[in-house]
């Protein structure tokens, strides 16, 4: 069984649960309060969220950031990321890391770009 | 023969013969990791390129809470993305219940294994479900609205009531001479597509008729909210009214934006598709677990690499959600 150990710490040590079972109940609980949390925060949108940071609301901000939290912990701990080697870890998520990220970069500043364009231009777009 | 078993000795114990696994994982299981890279690169890429429509038409989106209000059995109440949130757990719950699969095969437990992957195709498949419903809404509409010749929906708004206001509640029914051309009864070689129940001059009559309706825009302020014109301005803005739109397809919706639409149906359809064949695999898997085949192997590493699959799948959803739904 020496090959199934799992790494039964999340929070950095924070919280470390006895079985990996208890493990998986903890994420989906802390999975759950992220989602109620964003669900929540999507319905009653607080009129102090509304302001904007950095070109995106800071609700958006939140919304990202969150999303970001929950898909750590998804492949960390539902798709044992955590106990593999970190050659492996590296190969899978590096790649998204570099490449998304520009492609986001690329894509947005265009599409605001066209969007300046249409709006201040001196023809008149009609479609 | 001592030659030959010298030089199968090297090939095989070289790290070119195979059998060696650097990584500490099986080949079926990098393999599906790699496969998970591609299509987080695929989905990325979607999410992108919807991004970039957003961004392109920044003024004038439609708000997804105000289009995914509905759930079931409760009709005509307001329950903006209650639903949504609700799939969201499900598939998150049915992840939940794979990883358990999982760890119930580390520990060879045949019935545990066979029993939690039942409740993970039961969740696949509740959500499954419920993106068709989600989908039927989608395209059936609630409101209705109109299109003008720049291509623009206006949507009606009472002034009295403060809410949005559908079509079919204060359209004025005329009789119609027109019906549906049907090529049994006309020429065999002239098809036409279903005329609207509420026509573009009944909706301009129940309009001019009731003071109180004005129009609402796709543009939106400063706030977000989408802009409501006043009585006079809405008189002049209807004039160029074209047709009328109720529901979506992939030309144009009542809720705004054609991309919009073109968007959700590609999206969310790519990632139903993906549940779909994650719960045709779990099925396959969750035959062969109650055949044994696994046992008799010794292992449970396929259950593991669809596990791979299925949380990858609820992963794509969480992003789905968030940028589609939340933002």
């Amino acid at each position: 069984m020496a090959e199934h150990l799992h790494k039964l710490e999340i929070f950095r040590g924070l919280i470390k649960f006895k079985s990996n079972q208890q493990k998986i109940w903890g994420v989906l609980i802390f999975l759950s309060i992220v989602t109620g949390i964003e669900v929540s925060l999507g319905i009653n949108k607080p009129e102090i969220l509304l302001n904007k940071f950095l070109g995106l609301k800071l609700l958006n901000w939140i919304f990202i950031i969150m999303t970001l939290i929950k898909a750590y912990y998804i492949t960390w701990d539902f798709m044992h990321m955590r106990d593999e080697k970190p050659f492996l870890k590296n190969s899978i998520v590096v790649p998204l890391l570099i490449l998304i990220p520009f492609l986001v970069f690329i894509l947005l500043i265009e599409g605001s770009y066209i969007f300046d364009v249409m709006l201040g231009g001196f023809k008149s777009w009609n479609f | 023969m001592q030659a030959s078993s010298a030089i199968s000795n090297t090939t095989t114990s070289g790290s070119w013969g195979g059998g060696s696994k650097p990584l500490v994982a099986g080949y079926g299981k990098l393999m599906m990791w790699f496969f998970i890279v591609s299509d987080a690169l695929t989905f990325g890429g979607f999410l992108v390129s919807y991004g970039f429509s957003r961004f392109k038409n920044i003024d004038s989106w439609p708000i997804a809470d105000e289009v995914f209000t509905h759930f079931p059995f409760l009709h005509g109440i307001d329950a903006p993305m209650y639903y949504v949130a609700l799939m969201t757990f499900i598939l998150i719950f049915s992840s939940v219940t794979m990883v358990l699969a999982v760890d119930a095969g580390h520990h060879h437990n045949k019935n545990r294994v066979a029993f939690y992957m039942l409740l993970t195709i039961i969740g696949g498949a509740i959500f499954v479900g419920s993106q068709a419903w989600e989908w039927k809404n989608f395209i059936k509409g609630e409101y209705g609205a109109v299109q003008v010749q720049s291509g623009k929906i206006l949507q009606f708004y009472d002034l009295e009531k403060n809410k949005r206001i559908p079509i079919d509640e204060f359209a004025v029914s005329l009789t119609q001479e027109r019906y549906t051309h049907d090529d049994n009864v006309g020429l065999w070689y002239v098809e036409e597509s279903k005329l609207p129940e509420i026509t573009l001059d009944e909706v301009l009559a129940g309009f001019n008729r009731n003071l109180n309706i004005t129009v609402r825009l796709e543009a939106i302020d400063d706030k977000g909210k989408k802009i409501i014109l006043d009585r006079q301005e809405a008189e002049v803005a209807i004039n160029s009214a074209t047709r009328v739109v109720k529901g979506a397809n992939l030309y144009r919706n009542e809720y705004g934006n054609p991309l919009f639409a073109d968007f959700f149906f590609f999206i969310t359809g790519f990632h139903g598709f993906h549940v779909f064949s994650g719960v045709v695999i779990n099925i396959i898997i969750f035959i062969n677990v109650l055949l044994g085949t696994y046992e008799r192997r010794g292992h449970y590493d396929m259950v593991e690499k669809v596990g791979l699959y299925w949380h990858f799948v609820d992963l794509v959803w969480v992003f789905v959600f968030t940028f589609f739904y939340l933002i």
